[in-house]
């Protein structure tokens, strides 16, 4: 039998959401089945590759360890809030502009933690943003361009 | 000449106006925002979601599968078994990219009828309203199975006294066995060579399994539609081959199958073969729904197709002046559940980047309990170049020469023949182990120790053959002076953003006033799958054409305006010109808008098959540090250098040649397929199946060397692949230069190494 679902209220990427959720649902299938934002990915579904990360109450985590209802009140962003009607963010730019993606499915994850990192410490050494980095997993592309990109919008977003 | 090696450096052959230059791809906007649409993204109305059940055994015969629990469930509506499945004629096969495979096995991999050969081999799968449902059927599926014992590498497969996984499968050799084939390459006089040798090694080496590691799972959505025709939505290297495998899977006419390419988040090779794709057609005959199957990670692991772990015996010898004269190896690759190991094309470039006059290698394609092998980045020559290069590096110490002088003493170049037979046309061998020797890595000191450990430093050198086979593409012309470019080929890693690029220097137009698009099987005409790095230089080859065709035409369309000659006009840097009067000229832009008035809309196109693929070599320095009483091996430096022909794009050929270094690292030092005795798989996630993390690596510098390849009109070589066959042996090589030992084991991880130190001696 189907679970009987529950009813949740939250802020995601800045505009009130609400939606219904069974109780076993991680907030990661909520967000792409249920709310049809479908940027944040499944690498793994265990916390191990960060493609799902989200940024919820200004912390990171790994959407599908997250269960849909414990989304209660909180203030979601996504990958899909990074830009602004005004265009890129200088994070999506950085990465466009440093060739950090080869296929492009960890890229969500990689923008939303790399933006987090850059709110909180704004001129991060290499040896920081590899740290800060190392839940997100990248087959692709050696993780250099996508290091020296979180680099350039550092320098981008000081300037 | 000096050269100044700033971190990736290219050393570029020849200058173009768009080739070489580094634009932001075209699907750049939608990657980064969110929007790019792959596999699992795509939700049709009505959908389904299925399930697979897959075996706990790594070796056993069905006896009975009872449904009826599953098929009651509430919100399930379809479950289907290998009964459901259309018995493939005799003779019929199929191409993933590893040579043609019969389709019964593809068929019987896809989902088993009598016999399961590996854990995580597809029995049945359901349909329901929900995954989580199908969840909960799939585990209400009973199976009855009878446990056969099973066998796991290919040295113990071959043993006389081994359980047989095919009753079918003979070889005049060996009458029936797990040996699927066996070949032999031969040249010169190997006894005769040996005799001339003054230092001869011999060593054997064993690699474990390993995957590709895409980041994202396999996927698909199929439609059987009321017309019969079957709509299958899915990240893939080769939609043209999937059409075609399904079509024969189904025994329809391959009219019948539109594959649709979404975005694709990763293959190494291993997006090319038939996994769950049949069973969620099957589940749509049957319900008439589309249904989506999205792979769990765990499924990733176990039920697709890694590549091989092997065993590599290789001896070698040369002589005091250092040349090479004889080179043996026998290389046992498992192939996994069915036939079809990269054996082969481990034997067609085991000893390719030498020139070697008396050489013999041996493969054996053997069937053992694992998955079966996909291809995975220059399938097969990684495995044997772990043992190779070491080989190699053993006798350059014993001979006391520096090891990339002895490896460019005894380089191939122009000329050389390989010991499979074709003779090396012109080839960038030399050049770069050049760079490499040159390099400001190779010319500086040791990388001191982070934490204390032991440092060393290894080089290795490899070729790939590169492949080429069919692409087309199709460009029309838009009345603002831009073009849409239709071609076949899902882009991995930037690939429309090269293609684009070769069709934008054509037409004198700037890169992004190319508008590509990577269509479905309906809209383009055949093009071989992403794959064998022939991408940029196949697919981008046909759009060379497809521009060309579209130049002539502007030409002969600025004519039929002008009242001249075609002859008169040329096409340069987008201007369009009388050569004898210069009154008359005009921008493509300007002709562009007239096209429609003045005889039509232009479109051209470009089919190829081309012969004068490039092969490519590469060649790697890595600084190790290790750690003496943990083992533990760190990465300090790493420098990638790599012959591209020309790099149409310089940031995604060194993004294909970081990658691949990096997949090497974790090969080297961590990945493997951790079996139980049983067969089963102790490691089917990513915290325990550990791939590199940003923190595992400092920054890979990379040199793109660019010796032209006549074969195609900008040079290009392929440049996807042949950067996996170095780091591994590199590594080794690093580690021996540090604490002495050799590895003849991969992964070399702390225990493996802690275990060769204390044995040292
Ligand atoms: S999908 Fe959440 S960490 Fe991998
Ligand atoms: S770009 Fe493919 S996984 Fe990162």
């Amino acid at each position: 039998m189907p679970a009987t679902k529950v009813h949740v209220t939250t802020t995601i990427n800045g505009e009130p959401v609400e939606f219904l959720a069974e109780p076993r649902q991680s907030l990661l299938e909520v967000l792409r089945d249920v709310v049809q934002l479908t940027g944040s990915k499944e690498g793994c579904n265990d916390g191990n590759c960060g493609a799902c990360t989200v940024n919820m109450d200004g912390r990171i985590v790994d959407s599908c360890l997250v269960l849909g209802v414990e989304a209660e009140g909180a203030d979601i962003q996504t990958v899909e809030g990074i830009a602004s009607a005004d265009g890129l963010h200088p994070i999506q730019q950085a990465f466009l502009e440093n060739a950090a993606l080869q296929c492009g499915i960890c890229t969500p994850g990689f923008l939303v933690s790399s933006k987090a990192l850059l709110e909180k410490e704004p001129n991060p050494s290499e040896e920081r943003i590899r740290m800060w980095l190392a839940g997100n997993l990248c087959r692709c592309t050696g993780y250099d361009k996508i290091v020296k990109a979180v680099m350039a919008a550092a320098k981008e977003m000081a300037s | 000449m000096t050269t100044t090696y700033e971190p990736n450096k290219v050393l570029s052959n020849e200058e173009f106006k768009v080739v070489g230059t580094r634009p932001i791809r075209p699907d750049g906007a939608d990657k980064v925002t969110g929007r790019a649409q792959y596999g699992a993204d795509y939700n049709p109305a009505d959908l389904l979601y299925a399930k697979v059940l897959r075996s706990p055994h790594a070796h056993a015969r069905i006896k009975s599968i009872n449904v009826s629990k599953a098929e009651s469930l509430k919100g399930v509506l379809a479950v289907v078994t290998g009964a459901d499945t259309i018995a493939p004629k005799k003779g019929e096969s199929a191409d993933f990219g590893l040579g043609p495979q019969p389709m019964k096995y593809l068929r019987d991999n896809a989902i088993a009828t009598d016999k399961v050969l590996y854990q995580g081999h597809a029995v049945a799968a359901v349909a329901a309203q929900d995954v989580h449902t199908a969840e909960e059927a799939v585990n209400l599926i009973e199976v009855e199975y009878e446990v056969l014992e099973p066998v796991l590498t290919a040295p113990e497969a071959m043993a006389k006294t081994a359980p047989i996984l095919h009753p079918d499968l003979t070889t005049d050799e060996f009458g029936n066995s797990n040996v699927a084939d066996h070949f032999q390459h031969k040249m010169g006089d190997i006894d005769k060579g040996f005799a001339e040798a003054d230092v001869i090694v011999e060593r054997e080496f064993d690699t474990a399994t390993v995957h590709q590691g895409y980041i994202e799972p396999c996927n698909v959505t199929a439609l059987w539609n009321d017309d019969d025709r079957i709509h299958v939505w899915l990240s893939t290297q080769g939609p043209f081959q999937y059409r075609d495998a399904l079509a024969l899977a189904l025994d329809i006419p391959q009219s019948r199958v539109k594959v649709t390419p979404m975005e694709i988040g990763g293959g190494f090779g291993g997006k090319f073969p038939l996994y769950h794709e049949l069973a969620a057609v099957l589940l749509s005959r049957k319900t008439r729904r589309p249904v989506k199957i999205v792979m769990t990670r765990a499924e990733v692991f176990g039920g697709t197709g890694p590549t091989s772990g092997s065993n590599v015996k290789v001896k070698m010898g040369a002589t005091k002046d250092g040349r090479i004269v004889a080179a043996k190896t026998e290389l046992r690759f498992e192939a996994g559940a069915y036939p079809g190991s990269p054996v082969g094309a481990a034997g067609m470039t085991s000893f390719a980047a030498y020139d070697i006059p008396n050489v013999i290698v041996d493969g054996y394609d053997v069937v053992v309990n694992k998955p079966k092998a996909g291809a995975y980045r220059a399938p097969g020559a990684p495995n044997a170049a772990f043992g190779i290069e070491q080989v190699i590096d053993e006798l350059s110490k014993e001979i006391g020469v520096d090891p990339v002088e002895f490896r460019l003493q005894n380089c191939a170049k122009e000329g050389t023949r390989r010991a499979d037979g074709p003779i090396h046309p012109k080839v960038g061998g030399i050049e770069t182990l050049e760079a490499l020797r040159d390099h400001d890595h190779y010319q500086s000191p040791l990388t001191p120790a982070k934490n204390g450990g032991k440092v060393g430093r290894g080089v290795a050198f490899g070729f790939w053959f590169n492949a080429g086979l069919q692409s087309t593409a199709t460009i029309s012309v838009n009345g603002d002076g831009t073009v849409n470019l239709v071609e076949g080929s899902p882009d991995i890693g930037g690939s429309r953003a090269s293609i684009s690029m070769q069709a934008a220097e054509v037409l004198g137009i700037s890169a992004d006033e190319v508008k590509p698009k990577v269509a479905d099987t309906d809209s383009i005409g055949f093009s071989f799958g992403t794959g064998g790095s022939r991408t940029t230089f196949a697919t981008g080859w046909a759009a060379y054409e497809a521009a060309n065709d579209v130049k002539s035409q502007l030409i002969e369309r600025a004519a039929t305006i002008w009242g001249v000659d075609p002859n008169s006009v040329e096409m340069e840097e987008g201007v369009l010109r009388s050569k004898t009067d210069t009154e008359l000229s005009m921008t493509f832009k300007e002709l562009s808008a007239q096209l429609n008035d003045t005889g039509g809309p232009i479109i051209g196109r470009g089919s190829v098959n081309p012969a004068g693929v490039g092969g490519a070599f590469a060649a790697n320095i890595v600084d190790t540090e290790i750690d003496p009483e943990t083992g533990k091996v760190d990465i300090l430096r790493f420098t990638m250098v790599q012959d591209a022909g020309k790099a149409i794009h310089p940031s995604y050929v060194e993004g294909q040649m970081q990658g691949a270094s990096v997949q090497g690292i974790g090969w080297a030092l961590n990945e493997e397929y951790y079996y139980s005795e049983k067969g089963t798989i102790d490691n089917s996630s990513f915290l325990d199946y550990r791939m590199p993390t940003s923190l595992d690596l400092p920054m890979i510098d990379t040199v793109i060397v660019e010796v032209a390849n006549p074969g195609h009109p900008y040079g290009v070589r392929g440049v996807g692949e042949v950067s996996l066959i170095t780091p591994q042996a590199g590594i080794a090589n690093a580690i021996t230069d540090a604490v002495g030992v050799r590895l003849e084991s991969m992964p070399m991880k702390p225990s493996v190494v802690l275990d060769a130190i204390n044995n040292q001696g």
